[in-house]
């Protein structure tokens, strides 16, 4: 098999032009989604009978939670690649990944709170979701910490990989853990096996919305990576031709 | 006996025998432990039924924090010294030889903590009867912890005031190791069966024993390059 496709994903002119050209085939699509999700959620579907208007805020809240977990699994894949190929641009794309995953945690975190506190009446419990979104930040405030605290750039890279990787193995065991204790979070009401328990006019801005933040978090990192791989040629030459143009 | 078995005992014969030259450094830990949880009832109230309900949450939150004392010297002098560089370059597998220094390190850490963990619990009004139960929890449980911490540590290596770091890279991974030890012993001072949180505790140090060393030497020779 020619794998001369994938050994070009390793030089950094050629990923730099093609993140360049791929961002706006996401950023474009991802605005329009979000924008139709948040219309149909917010204006379109039908308020809750129990929780109201308040369950509105689920249209940002789950795909940020669902993005905090898919950033940190392409956050270890790249990093994987990075340190098994020695790819330099996977370990930029490893890098580009963890603020955003870390933000996306955030705003699972803050938009839950918001929601919390007139649903259960209370900005935060110790409910076991929670607590692992929480523990993740703290897994990503890790890496970021521990990739900046090593001078030498390709050291911080193949370091921080292997947290991540070792990072990828506990997320499960975490989520497991913490899911010992009495759960008070809604039960999923996407992810069901069957028929999803909420109606149509409910889901499908949800669906859009999750399908908007995906392109958005992909159109972030080409953006981030795209940045990150020129702060790290900054001293070849083809970095120079692109900025003098 | 085989040469990586004979390897081994070397690595763990010459950390114990170093360990036991410098006493001071390996009290420290377990002194930490003392005092911490001594602050406990000063701080809460000295009636015993209060101090008994905090006791898991105490004991565990304890020896975390002083297995963190430890785990930062685990690699530290070694490092600095070049001893682990003739680890890297003298043909055995790293992984081998750090899963042994790891056991060593469990011996002079995770062990003397368990076995003094009983003292500080008498101190937090538990009844002797549980004494049995918490050695047996805090021992598997630092098993776990100390493979974890030689990820963490390798991880660290040559890092100016890594110390803060090397919390904020453990102790996220850790809470799963908090969270069925601290149940464990709960339970070992309610008097209810613990089988259920110290087989997560056992399937986890199984699962450090199987994974942590691979990793720890990864980080290691990162660190070294």
């Amino acid at each position: 098999m020619d794998w001369t496709w994938f050994h070009r994903f390793g030089s950094p002119p050629h990923l730099y032009g093609l993140a360049g050209k791929l961002t706006p085939w996401f950023a474009w699509p991802a605005a329009l989604l979000i924008l139709a999700g948040l219309y149909g959620g917010l204006a379109l579907a039908p308020p809750d009978y129990q929780q109201g208007d308040g369950f509105r805020i689920i249209y940002v809240h789950a795909p940020s939670a669902w993005l905090s977990l898919m950033a940190y699994t392409w956050m270890a894949a790249a990093a994987a690649i990075g340190l098994v190929w020695r790819m330099k641009v996977a370990h930029a794309v490893a890098a580009s990944c963890a603020p955003i995953g870390a933000w996306f945690t955030v705003a699972a975190l803050c938009t839950g709170m918001l929601w919390g506190k007139p649903m259960w009446g209370t900005y935060w419990v110790w409910d076991p979701r929670l607590t692992a979104e929480l523990v993740l930040l703290f897994l990503y405030l890790g890496y970021i910490g521990l990739r900046s605290a090593i001078e030498d750039p390709q050291r911080a890279d193949r370091a921080s990989a292997v947290l991540a990787i070792v990072g990828v193995v506990n997320v499960p065991i975490v989520r497991y853990s913490v899911e010992w204790w009495n759960s008070i979070h809604q039960a999923p009401s996407v992810m069901k096996f069957g028929k999803p328990s909420i109606s149509w006019p409910m889901l499908t801005p949800l669906l859009i919305m999750f399908v908007g933040f995906t392109l958005l978090f992909v159109a972030l990192m080409l953006v981030r990576a795209r940045g990150e791989i020129l702060r790290r040629e900054r001293q070849s030459r083809w970095v120079s031709e692109v900025v003098a143009q | 006996m085989s040469d990586a078995w004979q390897a081994a005992k070397l690595v763990i014969e010459r950390d114990l025998r170093l360990a036991f030259r410098n006493r001071g450094q390996l009290l420290h830990p377990l002194l930490f432990f003392a005092i911490v949880t001594t602050l406990f009832p000063l701080a809460l109230s000295p009636e015993p039924s209060r101090l008994r309900d905090v006791a898991p949450a105490v004991l565990w939150v304890g020896a975390l924090l002083s297995s963190l004392l430890a785990i930062e010297f685990l690699f530290r002098e070694d490092a600095q010294d070049g001893t682990l560089e003739q680890y890297a370059l003298s043909g055995r597998s790293l992984t081998w030889l750090l899963f042994a220094k790891t056991v060593s390190h469990w011996l002079l850490a995770g062990l003397p903590l368990a076995l003094m963990s009983p003292v500080a619990a008498y101190g937090l009004a538990v009844s002797p009867d549980a004494m049995p139960g918490i050695i047996g929890s805090v021992a598997l449980g630092t098993i776990a912890l100390s493979l974890l911490g030689a990820v963490s540590a390798g991880l660290t290596i040559g890092i100016k005031r890594g110390g803060a770091l090397l919390s904020l890279l453990t102790l996220p991974l850790a809470v799963p190791l908090l969270i069925f030890g601290a149940q464990a012993t709960a339970r070992a001072i309610e008097g209810g069966n613990m089988a259920a949180p110290m087989y997560f505790l056992g399937a986890f140090a199984v699962l450090g024993i199987t994974l942590a060393p691979l990793a720890a030497a990864a980080a290691v020779r990162i660190s070294m390059e």
